[in-house]
């Protein structure tokens, strides 16, 4: 759905996206990370055609971009760095006169497009209300709700928690599951780990404009070859599985075995109460730290 | 994309609000005039004020000569300097541009916008005026020409659209370079004053002898001339150059503006 080659962008001196190769599937819900100022927005701008790339290339739903974006973007749904509306006009007149810009919004199905949209995300009831009045959250919903007028194939969604309370996060979150499910693909880019984690089946990882880590959430959150056990007889177990013990959190025990299944066995057979058992997966955020500190290791100038 | 435009204009209550103070300065003048009855002399103040007195038909043309050296060229600065940069600044223009809407596309949808406002505004003016001059001033029936002939309501018409045509391709010249401006910066505040600041600079220049040299090139040079199309016959030469002149200015600031604007990073 996006594929970039050595996409690379310099704003004068500075080298805001260093020859990335983004590698978006069908069907991904792809979680693009980095810390701000990692050139996460500048690359969502230079896929939607909003920056122009200084060099590098760029398919976007299989055509190239920014040379195809007439016939690209109708199908993709975008929200980048917060939503934008017109203040003095209500959110269903601002829908309306956005779905009237540019190709592909119909104007007979334009009405019911917008209930269905607004319904979706939540915003029925103040549609006719003017923007102004809205609060950042409202406003979010109805960025989102924009994305969503033409029912794109593809969702290109900058930070679209933003400004929301839990609840909300929960709602959006429940409704671009909902929109996945119904084959959308979605591009999720964001600083927040956790949404990403909880969200993503696929991870990007930026470190100051370098693509550091790109790989499906399950392999990167692979075991890490250690079972976390917990049990009230700590004394008993560290006795047992002498020196295989890495670490001790009261009664918690880090054991350097891979099978969890077999260690299970062993220390019921010993006689020691087992509570929680499973092995240990490295937390995206482990991932994360690892990949931006290699590269800033080996990227550092002498 | 022009009609979306259009629509974004027209229901700004800005718009609305500008064209009302727009039509309210001539309107005061035409009370003040009919309350004391004192007209300037021939000669003095704005053009065809002495004159509206006894004939109030002249009045349209003399409330585009009160608003034209000030009022219509702020309004107009500041609508267009407002159509790109002030799109920037909302964050607006980025979801106009993935819609996608062309960029050039866009910028001629602003550009119709701007001449649409240029032409309601002017035809408001020059409305009010009639009803005004028609109502408070001067009703004997025959309209003298600046060249102290008479003219027949006809010609008064035809000569008063023309007018109204100069009066706007003029404005059009003021479009073009705060479009330009508006390309280039993400404050609309900043564009709006540029392009007013090349204006006055130019109004400056027009008094200075030491500019004589500069004077023809200059965008406010010919804007009054719109008087020649009320002399008997019509004087052409100043109004064929100031068509020109802002042909070229109109010409030049919307290709510098479409240049800008086409190759440009958009980060607002």
């Amino acid at each position: 759905m996006i594929r970039t080659s050595r996409l690379t962008k310099r704003f004068g001196p500075v080298l805001a996206v260093d020859g990335v190769d983004l590698d978006v599937r069908e069907g991904d819900i792809y979680g693009f990370l980095g810390a701000n100022g990692s050139g996460k927005t500048t690359t969502v701008r230079m896929l939607l055609g909003l920056v122009l790339a200084t060099s590098g290339e760029m398919q976007v739903l299989g055509q190239p971009m920014p040379k195809a974006a007439r016939s690209v973007l109708p199908q993709v749904g975008a929200l980048v760095e917060g939503p934008a509306a017109y203040g003095h006009l209500s959110g269903r007149t601002n829908l309306a006169l956005v779905d009237a810009m540019g190709p592909g919004g119909p104007s007979r199905t334009r009405g019911s497009r917008i209930d269905d949209v607004l319904e979706q995300v939540g915003l029925a009831d103040v549609g006719r209300r003017k923007v102004g009045a809205y609060s950042l959250g409202m406003r979010q919903r109805l960025g989102l709700a924009a994305a969503l007028l033409r029912t794109p194939r593809l969702l290109v969604l900058d930070e679209p928690t933003n400004g929301l309370d839990p609840q909300g996060i929960r709602e959006i979150r429940g409704l671009l599951l909902g929109l996945h499910e119904r084959g959308t693909t979605i591009f999720l880019s964001s600083h927040l780990l956790a949404e990403v984690e909880q969200l993503c089946t696929r991870v990007g990882v930026l470190d100051r404009g370098r693509l550091v880590l790109q790989d499906e959430l399950a392999t990167l959150r692979a075991p890490t070859g250690r079972t976390l056990v917990r049990t009230p007889d700590v004394e008993t177990a560290r006795a047992l599985l002498d020196g295989q013990v890495e670490q001790r959190f009261a009664d918690r025990l880090l054991v350097r075995v891979p099978d969890a299944a077999a260690l299970n066995a062993r220390l019921v057979h010993a006689g020691v109460r087992v509570t929680e058992l499973g092995p240990e997966r490295w937390t995206l955020e482990q991932v994360v730290l690892a990949a931006t500190e290699t590269d800033q290791g080996a990227g550092r100038p002498a | 994309m022009i009609a979306v435009e259009l629509r974004k204009m027209l229901r700004r209550p800005r718009t609305w609000v500008t064209i009302v103070l727009l039509d309210a300065l001539p309107t005061l003048v035409a009370v003040l005039l009919a309350l004391t009855d004192l007209g300037p002399r021939p000669g003095t103040g704005p053009a065809f004020l002495s004159a509206v007195l006894s004939d109030g038909t002249l009045f349209p043309l003399a409330a585009l000569a009160i608003v034209l050296p000030l009022f219509l060229p702020v309004a107009v600065a500041v609508i267009a300097g407002d159509s790109i940069a002030g799109e920037a600044a909302t964050g607006t223009l980025r979801y106009v541009l993935v819609r996608p809407v062309g960029r050039t596309r866009l910028l001629t949808a602003k550009l119709v916008s701007v001449i649409a406002f240029v032409l309601i505004a002017v035809l408001v003016v020059a409305g009010t005026a009639y009803l005004v001059g028609h109502l408070l001033l001067g009703n004997q029936p025959l309209a003298s020409s600046v060249s102290g002939t008479s003219l027949t309501p006809q010609q008064v018409l035809e000569r008063t659209l023309l007018s109204i045509g100069y009066v706007t391709l003029s404005m059009l010249g003021v479009a073009a370079l705060a479009l330009f401006l508006s390309t280039t910066t993400d404050s609309a505040l900043a564009a709006a004053l540029g392009a007013l600041a090349f204006l006055i600079a130019s109004s400056l220049l027009l008094t200075l002898d030491a500019a004589h040299a500069l004077q023809p090139y200059l965008p406010t040079r010919y804007w009054l001339s719109f008087v020649d199309l009320f002399r008997d016959p019509i004087l052409w030469r100043d109004v064929v150059r100031g068509v020109l002149l802002q042909a070229v200015y109109v010409g030049v600031f919307l290709a510098a503006g479409w240049a800008n604007f086409t190759t440009k990073d958009i980060t607002s």
